[in-house]
């Protein structure tokens, strides 16, 4: 096991160095640095900056400097915002790992239980019903689903009964003006995270789903029926145990692609997390800021991925050979 | 083998020679009902869409400054944006380019997809390891904030659209062909075909790929699905197709700053 975790580590370095610095290249050659700069039209600022920042080097040597500083904690300071870029990453960081945590709590749990109802009673008129709501689920694109869900659970229930405030907020992550609490926050959360927490489950219940018919099927679970085992600790601890593997990867994958992923999300509440820095980032062409984010998304999602198959391995020894 | 009576795969064939038809793909199909009920929406999309100069009840872009936005109603089904324009309407004419735009980002990443992983698959060794790692950069960052990035170098005109998105597209198929051909590529025909003296171009042509139709027909489906979505996202985040031409996207884009404001 350490060794096959050690190799894997190993294996993913080369491709978060290749792969951060093709980004580095190619952000270094979609934006100018300097944007914001030229609008001076002043060609002493223009020169004194390019000499500062390098940018006349090579692009490895540029490539070099960056990662350098990078790895030793100074990720530089944003052209937008003029602050530096690190706090900005981390606060952005904790807000959307704070929205993922929850919405990765809640769809877990509700598509282990859908997915094993559904495989249960496979071909019954629930699991038709089910898979029915999970393509639902698949078909609505979360800006739309987001937005329905303002109207139908904010607004309309405000404009009906005449509060003065929505039950659910749809603007940011706390009140402004207003100490947090936890009923505040959690006002807050409520729309965001069941935006993201039905798209999630409508895929992994499909996931449990799949795996536990498979699981189902095999001999051992006849075998522990046939000798008496009473059904649903058949189902609980034998099935479910085996069908844990690929839906734990699907999850971890998932997860991680969601870091960065979460961009309509928080676009639509409002939210300041990791998807609002980019894009705000991105229109102002702060490639200072853009860098750092793609590298720290990328990496996590090597690591979760590194992750889930340490999981996969602990939880099916079949898999540990590799 | 030993059976006295001719295997039925050889006689057809040799009953009446080029005429007979492969086990009928349609009959297979019409079985599936949920198929079929998903086969005949989207061609009713596509004349709706396409043939919207006829089935549409307003022309495209009609204003009806008078009128302003009105709630739906018999005459304006849909209802109308701020400057009387009919929304069923324009959601067909928004429907041509978006659909046009999944169709062909569909067609092409398909396409290279299948091209990259059959030849991986097919060559094995250090053309498919390459091949492998690349797929695994496109893994690493999320393809929305890629898709971003590269339209705004780019300019978000609807061919770059389709360029970015299929050029971001076809890591999927490519890895499920691959998947396939490796297993493909051990099965007796292939080396049948081989001894019979096929080139390597030859049995992938003729050989391997007509056993992929299947996973191939269902990657197009999913992909024009998949297309329309990300089109949409886009569009909606302000990325992709920008009005004055309309797309589903940013029709939504431009209507979901209306929400939770007053009805007039």
């Amino acid at each position: 096991m350490l060794r096959f975790t050690v190799r894997r580590l190993l294996y993913s370095l080369p491709v978060l160095l290749v792969g951060s610095f093709l980004l580095f290249w190619a952000v270094r050659t979609v934006f100018d640095p300097l944007l914001k700069l030229r609008a001076i039209r002043d060609p002493e600022v223009i020169a004194r900056e390019t000499e500062r920042l390098g940018l006349n080097d090579g692009i490895f040597t540029q490539y070099g400097r960056w990662l350098t500083g990078f790895l030793s904690g100074d990720w530089g300071v944003s052209s937008r915002t003029e602050g530096s870029v690190r706090p900005m990453i981390e606060s952005a960081l904790t807000v959307t790992l704070q929205l993922l945590v929850w919405g990765v709590v809640f769809a877990t749990i509700a598509a282990v239980l859908i997915g094993v109802w559904s495989a249960v009673r496979q071909y019954s008129f629930s699991d038709y019903a089910l898979t029915g709501l999970s393509y639902l689920g698949l078909a609505l694109p979360a800006f739309w689903f987001g937005l329905v869900l303002i109207q139908f659970l904010a607004v309309w229930p405000q404009q009906a009964f005449g509060w003065d405030k929505p039950a659910f907020f749809f603007i940011g992550l706390s009140s402004p003006g207003q100490d947090p609490s936890f009923i505040d926050t959690a006002r807050h959360m409520v729309l965001p995270v069941l935006t993201l927490t039905v798209g999630l489950v409508a895929v992994w219940s499909r996931f449990t789903r799949a795996s536990m018919l498979d699981a189902l099927s095999s001999d051992y679970v006849r075998t522990a029926r046939a000798k008496g085992v009473p059904r649903s600790r058949v189902v609980w601890n034998h099935a479910l145990r085996n069908a844990w593997g690929p839906l734990v990867t699907v999850v971890a994958l998932d997860s991680a692609l969601l870091i960065g992923g979460l961009l309509v999300t928080e676009q639509v509440f409002s939210i300041p997390g990791m998807g609002r820095l980019f894009l705000d980032s991105l229109l102002a062409g702060d490639v200072f800021v853009l860098l750092p984010w793609m590298v720290i998304t990328g990496a996590a999602v090597i690591i979760l991925n590194l992750l889930a198959d340490i999981a996969y391995g602990l939880l099916d020894p079949r898999v540990r050979v590799a | 083998m030993a059976s006295p009576e001719p295997s039925p795969t050889s006689a057809p064939a040799s009953a009446s020679g080029a005429t007979v038809k492969r086990p009928g793909f349609w009959r297979r199909f019409s079985r599936h009902r949920l198929a079929v009920l998903g086969a005949v929406i989207l061609a009713l999309l596509a004349i709706a869409c396409y043939g919207a100069a006829f089935v549409a009840p307003f022309p495209q872009d009609q204003q009806d400054l008078l009128l302003g936005p009105v709630p739906p109603s018999a005459e304006h089904w849909l209802g109308t944006d701020e400057l009387g324009r009919d929304y069923l309407s324009e959601i067909l004419y928004a429907g041509q380019l978006s659909l046009s735009l999944a169709i062909a980002v569909a067609l092409i990443s398909t396409a290279i997809g299948v091209f990259v992983g059959a030849v991986a698959g097919y060559r094995g060794g250090w053309v498919d390891d390459v091949f492998m790692r690349i797929t695994d950069l496109f893994l690493v960052v999320p393809a929305i904030a890629l898709l971003a990035l590269a339209l705004q170098g780019l300019g978000p005109s609807p061919v770059s659209i389709v360029i970015v998105l299929s050029l971001l597209g076809w890591t999927y198929i490519a890895r499920v062909v691959r998947g396939q051909v490796v297993s493909l590529r051990e099965r007796e025909f292939i080396d049948a075909a081989r001894v019979i003296g096929a080139t390597h171009q030859q049995v992938l042509m003729r050989h391997v790929l007509p056993n992929l139709s299947g996973v191939i027909a269902v990657n197009v489906a999913l992909a024009v699905a998949g297309a329309i979505i990300v089109e949409s996202t886009l569009s909606f985040l302000g990325f992709g197709v920008q009005p004055p031409q309309s797309s589903w996207g940013n029709m939504l884009s431009q209507a979901s700053g209306l929400i939770g404001t007053p009805k007039v």
